[in-house]
């Protein structure tokens, strides 16, 4: 990998640790579009429980994976939402780029000089 | 702050139909990996975890778009744009599986659901439009910027209606469609709207930086069908 992609590669991932770490926090926690079209015509109580009436959401279930610890993007057992949510999001961001980087290294393809130590493609 | 992102949850559309899409979903990211090999060299394949982190990041950013409702970017034709359409659906796909295994965002049985909407049907149609939409308009950080403003809307709107798609298939309830239809398409036009401005930012400053990295740039400058050095 050439020095200025590496660069170009850090300042992106910089950039996203700020908007996951940072601006995540100023974030709207209204229902998104979906979630607020499912939940349109039913009544909620101040828990959020379903309360009467029909709606797409009615037959929500729970999370399979609720209980995980970066679970609705906090850190369980960090009390500061602030620093819970901007942890959160930074380890995401990271993973994510491990993640995805590490598979599509993987998946790549190799150029003929790649191979030249073994039988050849 | 309790981050609910745009993702099926669970009960919503029943297990047969929810189980049919998750084969769906495989049967087409495996596709678009052979599809993406093509494209991944030394230079993509960081590039491409870049997009999927920069995705997840703005994934987290809700903005209000009706009082007490909110949305945030889906990243499709973002991704369309700067990775090419077969790695872009594999980013969206990462994202949206490190969201449900480790932030318990969207169903873990609704994974195919959601992977269909996003990353599939949003992708597609973004890179259509892209497709299209570059034959027309320059290939200039603007010409890009207006591109992924007008691919982000009508992409958003089209995932949106995947969910109806689903739902009409599977729904635990009995709501009109055309309610469901319209209400979605409606709100998502918003969401699009806001889902275009950044992704026009982005591809635009990309495109300024590092024009050699946009996919869409770097494939439109040559013929489409000449595959230069890739040996079949």
């Amino acid at each position: 990998m050439s020095k200025r992609l590496g660069w170009f590669l850090a300042g992106g991932l910089l950039v996203a640790l700020l908007l996951a770490g940072v601006v995540s926090n100023f974030a709207s926690s209204s229902p998104d579009g979906l979630d607020a079209t499912a939940r349109e015509g039913c009544t909620f109580n101040a828990a959020g429980e379903i309360t009467g009436g029909t709606c797409i959401a009615q037959q929500e279930g729970e999370h399979q994976l609720g209980d995980s610890p970066l679970a609705d993007y906090g850190i369980r057992g960090v009390g500061n939402s602030f620093l819970s949510t901007a942890l959160a999001g930074a380890a995401g961001v990271l993973i994510t780029f491990g993640a995805g980087a590490g598979l599509f290294w993987v998946a790549r393809r190799r150029r003929p000089a790649d191979d030249r130590s073994g039988t050849g493609v | 702050m309790e981050t609910t992102a745009m993702h099926i949850a669970n009960g919503i559309v029943d297990g047969p139909v929810s189980a049919a899409f998750a084969v769906l979903a495989v049967a087409a990211l495996a596709f678009c990996v052979r599809k993406a090999r093509n494209d991944l060299d030394e230079r993509l394949a960081p590039m491409a975890g870049l997009v999927a982190a920069f995705i997840f990041a703005v994934q987290m950013l809700n903005f209000q778009v009706l009082p007490g409702v909110s949305g945030h970017l889906l990243g499709g034709t973002l991704a369309v744009i700067l990775v090419g359409p077969w790695v872009g659906a594999l980013c969206v796909s990462t994202v949206l599986i490190v969201q449900c295994l480790l932030f318990a965002d969207g169903g873990l049985t609704a994974l195919g659901l959601n992977i269909t909407n996003m990353a599939l049907l949003g992708t597609a149609a973004g890179y259509l439009l892209v497709a299209g939409l570059l034959r027309i308009l320059p290939k200039t950080a603007s010409g890009l910027a207006a591109t992924a403003f007008v691919a982000s809307v009508i992409s958003v709107v089209v995932a949106s209606q995947g969910f109806v798609l689903e739902y009409a298939l599977g729904g635990t309830t009995e709501l009109s469609l055309p309610w469901v239809s319209g209400t979605m398409a409606g709100v998502h036009v918003l969401i699009g709207i806001g889902e275009g401005l950044i992704a026009a930012t982005t591809v635009a400053t990309v495109a300024k930086v590092r024009p050699d990295l946009v996919y869409a740039l770097r494939r439109f400058r040559r013929p489409a069908f000449a595959k230069v050095g890739v040996n079949a």
